[in-house]
């Protein structure tokens, strides 16, 4: 049986702004993954127990007012969770500074403006398909 | 992996679902729905555990409010401290096979109850209203001490009936104004249905609604199984009390002789599918030409499809 990357599409914070993160999802819908989409205003915990309940490969985090900011800590609670092997990528607002010291704490990819889909569906399925190796251990 | 199913060789994910661990639990579910070299040991090994549940299923067309009933319905299960399950399914795209999985976002007030352990499917090509492995779902949902397992189906029009085999209470949700009185009683879905709920019924139509439902049970047979309509507002959380009522008075009627026939049916129909799907596979693996001849005979009017179908099955290896 075919398994189609499975990904979680969220927004972490206060920002309710989720048109980018819908057209993302509806981006890697049509290129055959499964999106489990959240809507906005999720908290860190709440991303830890949907990506543990969907078992999912990939988190995408839409980020357009400095919500990007909390990423660090859902990569350790990602950790504390035992769920390290999850990819995170972040599109929407993030200055370069930031774009850095968010691949130092673990994030896999930020997409700027100007990410065309083409961008976004393959290295969102290589980074699926690399989390997935990386769970096939019970 | 070919392990003895013995206690002592199970394979710790087994044991971490038998004892109700969210992570283990998700990690069978996936292995289950991705029919990964895990499921079939998992499944084998679940099997003594199965039956505990009560597996609820709701159907009803897009937009009735099925997901909104169920995060409300998922409170009141709460406060009448049973652990609950919940399978989402929406749909797969027949196009490109990808999904948007979106019934949680309206359960969002569960996540951080630890009870509560929801799980959206895909329904990956399959028709009826629910996923190629969401019965396995629920066994596995089952397995690891779910009271109760909450289906929802993809939004449903008259005949995604598959729930009604896999539910032991079959719940079929309206919305108010959609149809008349005969499209009530034509045959499919509504049939299936243990207990009816009008959902929205704030709404102005709503009352006609339910009155359309009760003259429609009126001219079943006199022996058919009473079926309660109810009215439930589930953005305000109105009627959802009677309606946890009805589902486990329905949970208590069904008697050990009934819960034992429908679990028995459920493996049948497992078994059933396993060997269907060996057959495809099986069929898959002909490619010395055969399928092309018997193709053309059928073209050419010397063969039926049918006595065509016998030779294809004549020829496969059916063995182990």
């Amino acid at each position: 049986m075919s398994q189609p990357p499975k990904i979680l599409v969220t927004k972490i914070g206060f920002d309710g702004h989720d048109r980018g993160s819908r057209i993302v999802a509806a981006y890697l819908r049509d290129a055959g993954m499964e999106v489990v989409y959240t809507g906005p205003w999720q908290s860190i915990d709440d991303v830890v127990t949907l990506a543990t309940q969907e078992d999912v490969d990939v988190i995408g985090v839409s980020s357009l007012a400095t919500d990007h900011l909390l990423l660090p800590k859902l990569m350790d609670a990602l950790r504390a969770a035992d769920l390290g092997h999850i990819k995170v990528v972040v599109g929407g607002i993030v200055p370069d500074a930031d774009a850095e010291s968010l691949a130092s704490a673990g994030v896999a990819r930020v997409f700027h403006p100007g990410s065309t889909r083409e961008d976004i569906v393959g290295d969102v399925g290589d980074l699926a398909r690399e989390a997935r190796a990386g769970n096939a251990v019970a | 992996m070919s392990v003895e199913a013995s206690p002592a060789a199970r394979p710790p994910l087994l044991e971490r679902l038998l004892e109700g661990q969210t992570v283990a639990l998700a990690k069978a579910i996936t292995a289950v729905e991705n029919d990964t070299e895990l499921a079939p040991e998992l499944l084998q090994g679940i099997q003594p555990r199965l039956g505990r549940a009560l597996v609820v299923g709701f159907t009803g067309p897009p937009g009735a409010g099925k997901s909104t009933l169920v995060n409300s319905l998922i409170a009141e299960l709460r406060a009448r401290e049973r652990g609950v399950g919940v399978v989402a399914v929406d749909p797969s795209s027949p196009l490109t096979g990808g999904a948007i999985l979106g019934d949680r976002i309206r359960m969002t007030q569960h996540t951080r109850d630890p009870e509560v352990f929801v799980r959206s499917l895909a329904s990956r090509g399959h028709l009826g209203g629910l996923s190629p492995t969401a019965a396995r779902v629920i066994d596995v949902m089952d397995a690891a001490g779910k009271d109760i397992v909450v289906v929802e189906t993809v939004g449903a029009g008259q005949s995604e009936v598959e729930i009604a085999e896999i539910a032991d209470v079959r719940i079929v949700i309206c919305a108010p104004g959609l149809g008349d009185d005969v499209q009530a009683i034509k045959a499919g879905i509504l049939e299936i249905a243990d207990i009816l709920v009008v959902n929205k019924a704030d709404l102005p139509m709503a009352d006609r609604t339910v009155s359309q439902l009760k003259n429609m049970l009126a001219l079943r047979a006199e022996n058919a199984p009473d079926v309660p309509v109810l009215a439930t507002t589930a953005t305000k959380d109105e009627g959802i009390t009677e309606l946890v009522d009805a589902i486990e008075e329905r949970g208590h009627v069904a008697s050990d002789e009934e819960r034992a026939a429908r679990a028995l049916k459920r493996v049948q129909r497992l078994l059933a599918e396993a060997t269907g799907q060996r057959l495809r596979r099986l069929i898959r693996g002909v490619d010395d030409g055969t399928i092309d001849d018997l193709c053309r005979s059928i073209q050419r009017g010397e063969l039926s499809i049918d006595a065509a179908a016998g030779r294809l099955l004549g020829k496969l290896d059916l063995g182990e």
